[in-house]
């Protein structure tokens, strides 16, 4: 009982909109749990069962890398975490907030505050310079385009791409876009990062770049899940979970 | 058990997702932007509808502003005197006395009468067969009929003091058209009642009355001496004082003919033309019923280029979910679009129904009217026109899951 109202104050410190300026462009994480699923199966329809069961938790400012095979529930487990989706059954708390009885609004307002995307195919929209595109980022929380403009500015910078501000996706590399998609998702100071093989369009080189620049994000605060192919970045994240057939089969902390 | 549960905030202006309407506005213009040559081939069709509507309107109302204008110039003021029936359907005589007493009439600004002369008709020449008369009619009047009906003379002059002495004749201008005269020479006569007749003039059409112009005219005296006869007025044209039309309007019936009033009819020309010009306001039914084939033909394709773009944009609706957008964002945002795509069809069809008006009340030396509703209408129906056929799209782009988009 306690637990809730403290739980309830150390968010509501944190006002949600208050963006530009210097501070750290993640929002401090509390101490806590960033994201807890209890027994949360996902099917989907024809039977599938993308999930069985799975019951994780992951603190705030914790770092995890998800491995497992093609088909195992990793990208349904982290877009039920970023409440993309619900589960079929199972309670999932993210941020604080219990998923299952909050509303369409409701969850779009917490995905628009406090969780950011990072996809694989970095999903830039290509007439929009990278300013813009970070700046879109921010599009749903209410901002006016100033305000949007100086976080992603902010941001842009944070992922070290100060000097390709204006240019459009077509212009940069792919490492490069894939910061700038970095950049939409941290502008907006998010509690949670949630990665989907980020790296997977990357050549190895810029792949590596990506990474060291999500784990630097750590130290700003945010809780970053990260679902990747490659070991080697996997055992880079201080915690490792193992996925297969839609169940965690190992949890593991190096 | 539920130690992190709290419940989410719910509309406030922090935590909640919100797209305020000119983020919105600014989102579904990009969406056509990006998209100029399918947005502009998908307005075609708005565009087209709207036109054909905006132009039959406007050339309609055109049409109407000329006649009504034509009238005003002719003045409203014009009375016209007739015999009118009896119970029994028989035709009733204006007494010969009408005429002065008509004359003599208060708020009378001027007046002139007619005769028909019924048994008379007019040849070129004396070989002509009787029977061919050309349908038309020959009458006596006053000197002063031109002014009267507001009308002047294409060539020559009018009846005046010599016409009451000698045979002289006017033509009026389908008269003069069936006669074959164009305009007045020298020694140009016509056959007119075993006379031959001198002609001094062709007058220009009679607006106001028609019948004027299939009628040849010759003097009262003239007539008299020629045929012997006493004619009864058939026609009185009386101009009253523009502010007492009304009354006087009123009392020309018992002032033609005191004891039978009632067998006199007074019409107001102005008022069957005012009438024919509002009739001839009337949009042409066939042509609107065009444009609105054309407007559903476009917000088929507006559907149908929205449907498209949903399927292309599934990327795009995925990862708007993903920064906040509800599904209300994501389908207001699609109809925002496509009724913004119309509307701009409508307001493109505005100004090509305009410009199609133009050119035609140019060509036709008519005034340049589009009813004010045009201008409302068009881009309102577009817009209307568009969010209907949008919203099947809309819903559809909403119901999209965003893990399936995003995977896409």
């Amino acid at each position: 009982m306690s637990a809730e109202v403290e739980k309830t104050e150390v968010l509501a410190e944190q006002p949600a909109v208050e963006l530009p300026g210097t501070p750290p462009p993640i929002r401090r994480q509390p101490e806590g749990l960033a994201v807890r699923l209890d027994r949360v199966t996902k099917e989907y329809p024809g039977g599938v069962q993308a999930l069985r069961s799975v019951t994780v938790e992951v603190a705030g400012r914790d770092q995890v890398a998800v491995i497992g095979p093609s088909g195992s529930g990793k990208t349904t487990m982290l877009t039920i975490m970023g409440t993309l989706e619900r589960p079929t059954s199972g309670e999932v708390h993210v941020a604080g907030y219990e998923v299952g009885a909050a509303s369409d609004g409701e969850l779009a307002g917490l995905r628009a505050h406090r969780i950011g995307f990072v996809f694989q195919d970095f999903h830039l929209q290509e007439h929009m310079t990278a300013l813009d595109n970070v700046a879109n980022g921010m599009l749903y929380m209410g901002l006016g385009l100033k305000q949007r403009r100086e976080a992603a500015r902010f941001a842009l910078e944070r992922v070290g791409l100060a000097n390709r501000i204006e240019f459009r996706p077509k212009q940069l590399s792919g490492g490069e876009r894939q910061r700038v998609a970095i950049a939409r998702a941290i502008a907006k100071r998010p509690l949670i990062v949630l990665a989907d093989e980020p790296t997977g369009n990357l050549d190895s080189k810029s792949g590596v770049g990506v990474v060291e620049l999500l784990h630097g994000l750590a130290s700003d605060g945010a809780t970053l899940v990260l679902i990747t192919h490659n070991p080697t970045i996997a055992a880079t994240f201080p915690r490792e979970i193992q996925m297969h057939d839609g169940e965690i089969v190992a949890d593991e902390r190096s | 058990m539920s130690a992190t549960t709290a419940t989410l905030p719910s509309g406030g202006p922090n935590g909640s997702a919100r797209l305020p309407a000119r983020e919105l506005l600014g989102v579904a213009l990009q969406g056509i932007r990006t998209r100029r040559l399918r947005a502009a081939l998908s307005a075609l069709g708005i565009a087209i509808g709207i036109a054909a509507m905006v132009a039959v309107v406007g050339v309609s109302a055109s049409a109407q502003a000329n006649l009504l204008a034509e009238i005003d110039a002719l003045g409203t003021n014009l009375l016209t005197v007739t015999p009118g029936q009896n119970f029994l359907g028989n035709n009733e005589v204006l007494p010969a006395t009408s005429v002065p007493m008509i004359h003599h009439m208060g708020n009378v600004d001027n007046d002139v009468a007619v005769y028909q002369l019924s048994n008379e008709n007019v040849y070129r020449t004396p070989y002509v067969p009787p029977a061919q008369t050309g349908g038309i009619g020959v009458d006596a009047a006053g000197d002063n009929l031109p002014q009267v009906m507001g009308t002047s003379m294409a060539s020559g002059h009018f009846l005046n003091a010599v016409s009451s002495r000698y045979p002289e004749v006017v033509l009026g201008a389908e008269a003069a058209s069936i006669l074959g005269i164009h305009h007045v020479g020298s020694h140009l006569l016509v056959y007119l009642g075993n006379t031959w007749f001198n002609v001094v003039g062709i007058m220009k059409p009679a607006v106001l009355d028609s019948t004027l112009d299939s009628t040849v005219f010759i003097s009262l005296p003239v007539a008299e001496r020629l045929f012997q006869q006493q004619p009864n007025p058939s026609e009185i044209y009386v101009r009253a004082n523009v502010n007492d039309v009304k009354p006087v309007s009123n009392l020309l019936a018992p002032t033609a003919d005191p004891q039978n009033a009632s067998g006199v009819q007074v019409s107001r020309p102005s008022d069957a033309l005012e009438a024919r010009a509002a009739a001839k306001g009337q949009f042409t039914t066939l042509l609107l019923g065009l444009g609105a084939v054309a407007l559903l033909v476009g917000a088929i394709g507006i559907a149908n280029i929205m449907v498209i773009s949903v399927l292309e944009r599934r990327g795009e609706i995925g990862l708007r979910r993903a920064l906040g957008a509800t599904r209300r964002h994501i389908s207001v945002q699609f109809l925002t679009e496509s009724a913004l795509l119309a509307a701009l069809g409508g307001l493109a069809g505005l100004l090509i129904g305009a410009g199609a008006t133009e050119v035609y009340s140019v060509a036709q030396n008519e005034p340049f009217v589009v009813p004010l509703y045009a201008l409302i209408a068009a881009p309102v129906a577009g817009f209307a026109i568009g969010a209907v056929a949008g919203l099947y799209p809309a819903i559809k782009a909403a119901r999209l899951s965003p893990t399936e988009a995003l995977r896409a």
